[in-house]
């Protein structure tokens, strides 16, 4: 009586929202990922000031602005670790479309910023990559292919989705962006990886990989030159990479102090791709090693949270997320310490980049919602099993 | 793998009489077959997680080593000038067999530019062309200007051109420390000690690297850290060295020769001496090797060692030697030696036409150089023993001598070893050796009988080789080659207080490409050995196409050119090597040695 009277009493199914987002997240990558913000930040007051200083504006400008998107990137960031995989997945792959098209749009709307290659759209008051944008969705979209795959009568994913792949890096290299073609190439390979590529086709992939790089090196003069001037010790002191490699032989163990360093005024790109010279300078290997730390904390916890994940979607998105996220930094320090040949990419979170940290949030806040403790079914498959 | 079918025929029909939906059962097999599969991709894709995880922190942890290991290293540049920061000494000296320095290492800078530093690159470029006047200025000027970021201008700059860049004060222009490699005696053994240069170059150092000689054949000895800078020491005695080039030098000017060489071995040890090649070149400064032509003539080519000629009658011995030792002939035993000899199709002269027969005494055979005696002696040894004799003098293969140009020089042999082969090879002909092949040879047979193995090193005390011929017989050569001296073709070779004991060898030059010799080119060679009553060391001294013109017609034989020679180098070298001159009657040794 009393129900039909005052309404039924208002009842909670299931834990409330945020304590339950706390308790099932990540937190410990959560926390790197904020700690890798703050150090960019902290980075951002040694690195950007010449380069506002050259472009005219009060001393700080960057780090305000990075601030900001920094501050939008980590809201975005926890909003899309609130949602259900499913729902990412549905915002993912619209997200994944929209980008599609600005990214098949720039030869028209687009702007190079004097760079010689077009990639981004003016919008004033910041520009926007849709590559940045893009990745993460293409992760995503792959991902479902794949899973989708491996259903029983399921569509013919893997083939889709290297179709799609193999179209975007053929649209990024010819904007040029061979960096961000190399990234979309990996992630679907790792995801192809994971989903059960088979030993052989591996093994022939890498002996190909091997003998085109040898015969490529053995008959072109050029990229014969190339690899030996990257191989050789001597590097010319005056490249960007003579500076990264003499500001990280300066800096040492714990860096030349802050604010002492020199290298921020003689690198164009100090701070974005070479943000990390920065840091090896002026607070030396200790933070480096710290950055570095960090990095991998990300990849590998996402990893083996994800060997627990039976849903196959989940598992491949997550997989991929978290490698093209690790690759990426791993790139950049690569090419900063003269293990890799120079390619232009930022260091996640760290490096100074307005729509690029708000994709960042984007892409590790859906890493972060995958690999969110959930329900895995397994005494359901107990409860199965005994049934039978 | 059994698949079970989707639809088996039995439970199907089963339930078809059960009036059950058959299509139930295809429905729970498919979702059994997807829990399989499932599984199972979870399973992989588990294992397959580890792995990437694994590799992530590989690859992170081998940036974070690089980058420790960048940070650890210290800065590159500038610090050409930084205190306290000694070059060591890395590459070891090499001194003579008294501990005189032959090759040593000297701190010096190597100049480079690093144009984008320049403030003035067209001033600067004239200045340094004024300082080095072997410099291009216009070269210089491009070189500056255009798009280069590091160019190397000098590899060596003394301390006072070092102060007059200084002096241009262009921050671009930088200097690089260097170990430069320094040959204090010059031309003084230049071919043993061949050379060096430098190989990979940085800013802060360079390798010095050998590139000829016993500084290339003995490289990874002398950069050996693990020998702590100890120096090579070599068998060459630098006086005696010194002595024999100026001796060498004057004696092919005067023979009118085009080259000469010579070697002074101890005969028990194999130790070279000396060894000298004219015309030669100093290391300090390397020429360059001739791009065209005959690599014979250039001051590179070490005719001691690298030449290979056909030597001639001083390999008459060794045939004398081997008769002797197989019990075929005594020295004073009678052979046939009546000229011409006919051979086949072959017809077999003296020099000059002259006839030494009908019968000759084996010792006298050698003393008057007769080519139809050692011919008949060969014939009488067979051509297979004769091989095996020649080559167990190591005649035939090229010499182990700590030269990296000894590897080079094979003799030349004839492919098949037959009875004229034998007959041409008992006088020298027909097959090719270097002097020092000669020496070695000479040696082995003068030293008691001993297999010597030619060294450049200093050795402690004599190594027993193998015995090649008997003592006796090694005393009856020596014996026969005094007499050579005394009253045969070397007579010239008499030095006043040493008993010199030798052969000589006169061959013609084989003309390049064709067949057939040159008449008035020929090869001089006197091999000596002193003193021939207890020989201690053997000379070698060969002049390339000497001539003596001082008598109407010009003499081309050892005995005129090279004997002379070769007696002047005993001369002033006996007395340095701490031989006690012997106060002989001369008369009354000639009476003696003709009695016997």
């Amino acid at each position: 009586m009393t129900e039909m009277v005052y309404g039924a009493v208002p009842l909670q199914a299931g834990e409330p929202i945020l304590p339950r987002w706390w308790r099932t997240i990540d937190k410990w990558s959560l926390g790197c990922v904020v700690a890798l913000f703050a150090i960019g930040l902290l980075l951002g007051l040694a690195a950007s000031p010449p380069l506002a200083a050259r472009n005219g504006f009060e001393p700080f400008y960057y780090v305000t602005r990075q601030a900001v998107f920094g501050g939008l990137a980590l809201i975005a960031l926890a909003l899309t670790t609130m949602m259900s995989p499913r729902l990412v997945r549905r915002l993912a792959v619209i997200g994944f479309a929209l980008a599609f098209v600005a990214l098949l749009g720039l030869p028209f709307a687009g702007t190079d910023f004097g760079k010689g290659a077009v990639r981004w759209y003016s919008l004033g008051f910041a520009s926007l990559q849709p590559s940045e944008f893009l990745k993460p969705g293409f992760v995503v979209v792959a991902a479902w292919m794949m899973a989708a795959s491996q259903e029983v009568n399921g569509p013919p994913g893997k083939g889709m989705s290297l179709a799609l792949c193999l179209f975007i890096v053929g649209l990024l290299a010819m904007q040029p962006d061979f960096g961000q073609a190399v990234l979309v190439l990996f992630s679907w390979a790792v995801i192809y990886f994971v989903a059960g590529a088979p030993i052989l086709l591996l093994l022939v992939l890498a002996g190909f990989v091997a003998l085109g790089g040898s015969v490529a090196y053995s008959s072109s003069e050029h990229f014969a030159r190339r690899i030996d001037g990257f191989l050789s010790p001597d590097v010319d002191p005056r490249t960007q990479l003579g500076y990264a490699a003499n500001a990280i032989q300066e800096g040492g163990f714990f860096g030349v102090g802050v604010g002492e360093g020199q290298v921020k005024w003689s690198l164009p790109d100090a701070h974005t791709d070479f943000i990390i010279a920065v840091a090896a300078e002026e607070y030396g290997l200790v933070l480096v090693l710290a950055v570095i730390a960090l990095y991998a904390a990300i990849v590998v916890r996402s990893l083996i949270r994800l060997t627990r994940e039976r849903d196959p979607f989940i598992r491949l998105a997550g997989t991929g997320l978290a490698c093209t996220f690790g690759v990426q930094a791993m790139i950049n320090m690569g090419v900063a310490v003269r293990l890799l040949p120079a390619k232009g990419m930022t260091l996640p979170f760290v490096s100074y980049g307005g729509s690029s940290v708000i994709a960042m949030g984007l892409g590790m806040g859906m890493l972060l919602a995958f690999t969110r403790k959930r329900p895995q079914g397994e005494i359901g498959d107990i409860l199965i099993r005994r049934g039978r | 793998m059994t698949r079970t079918p989707l639809r088996p025929l039995a439970r199907i029909l089963d339930a078809r009489q059960r009036g059950e939906n058959p299509d139930a059962i295809e429905r729970e097999n498919l979702r059994l077959r997807h829990e399989a599969m499932r599984d199972s991709a979870r399973r992989r894709a588990e294992g397959r997680l580890v792995v990437l995880a694994g590799a992530f922190v590989l690859a992170f942890g081998v940036v974070g080593l690089r980058m420790g290991l960048m940070a650890a290293a210290e800065p590159q540049e500038p610090r050409a000038e930084l205190a306290g920061n000694p070059i060591v000494g890395q590459r070891a000296d090499i001194t003579d067999r008294n501990g005189r320095v032959l090759a040593t290492n000297l701190s010096t800078y190597a100049l480079y530019a690093q144009p984008p530093k320049m403030i003035d690159r067209v001033g600067a470029a004239k200045k340094l062309a004024a300082i080095f006047p072997d410099l291009d200025e216009e070269r210089l000027v491009k070189d500056f200007t255009g798009t280069r970021k590091f160019l190397w201008i000098k590899k060596k700059v003394s301390p006072e051109q070092r102060q007059a860049v200084h002096d241009i004060g262009d921050p671009g222009l930088l200097f690089g420390p260097r170990e430069m490699r320094l040959y204090p005696n010059g031309r003084l053994a230049a071919h043993v000690l061949g050379g060096a240069s430098f190989g990979r170059e940085g800013v802060n150092s360079a390798e010095v690297i050998g590139v000829a000689g016993i500084e290339k054949a003995m490289d990874d000895t002398l950069r050996d850290p693990a020998r702590g800078g100890a120096p090579l020491v070599l068998s060459i005695d630098m006086t005696v060295q010194s002595t024999m080039r100026e001796v060498l030098y004057g004696g092919m000017r005067l023979m009118n020769a085009k080259g000469a060489a010579g070697i002074l071995m101890d005969i028990d040890s194999g130790e070279i001496l000396s060894m000298v090649s004219l015309p030669d070149f100093d290391p300090n400064d390397r020429p360059r090797p001739l791009t065209k032509g005959d690599a014979g003539d250039s001051p590179l080519f070490n005719r001691a060692v690298q030449g290979v000629y056909e030597l001639g009658s001083v390999f008459k011995i060794f045939a004398v030697a081997q008769a002797m030792e197989l019990g075929l002939v005594g020295p004073n035993t009678l052979v046939d030696a009546d000229a011409p000899m006919k051979w086949g199709r072959f017809t077999l002269r003296e020099f000059q036409n002259k006839n030494y027969g009908p019968l000759l005494s084996v010792s006298d055979v050698i003393t008057k150089s007769s080519n139809v005696g050692t011919a008949k002696l060969a014939l009488q040894i067979g051509p297979e023993r004769q091989k095996a004799f020649l080559e167990s003098f190591g005649v035939f293969d090229p010499t182990p001598v700590e030269l990296v140009e000894a590897s080079g020089a094979k003799p030349l042999l004839p492919p098949k070893w037959s009875e004229i082969v034998a007959i041409t090879a008992s006088y020298g002909h027909g097959f090719s050796a270097s002097p020092l092949h000669l020496a070695a040879a000479y040696s082995s047979l003068l030293n008691g009988g001993t297999k010597v193995e030619p060294t450049l090193l200093k050795r402690d005390g004599a190594p027993s080789g193998d015995r090649l011929v008997s003592e006796r017989v090694s005393r009856a050569s020596a014996k026969m080659l005094r007499q050579v001296v005394l009253e045969g073709t070397a007579s010239f070779g008499r030095v006043p207080g040493y008993e010199v004991g030798g052969k000589t060898g006169t061959a013609n030059k084989p003309i390049a490409g064709r067949k057939g010799y040159y008449k008035d080119k020929n090869i001089n060679t006197f091999a000596s050995v002193f003193p021939a009553d207890d020989p201690a060391y053997v000379l070698i001294v060969m002049l390339d196409e000497a001539s003596d013109n001082s008598g109407q017609e010009p003499r081309r034989t050892a005995g005129w050119t090279a004997v002379p020679v070769a007696a002047e180098v005993i001369r002033r070298t006996a007395p340095l090597l701490g031989l006690r001159p012997k106060i002989e009657p001369v008369a009354a040794s000639g009476v003696t040695l003709a009695s016997e």
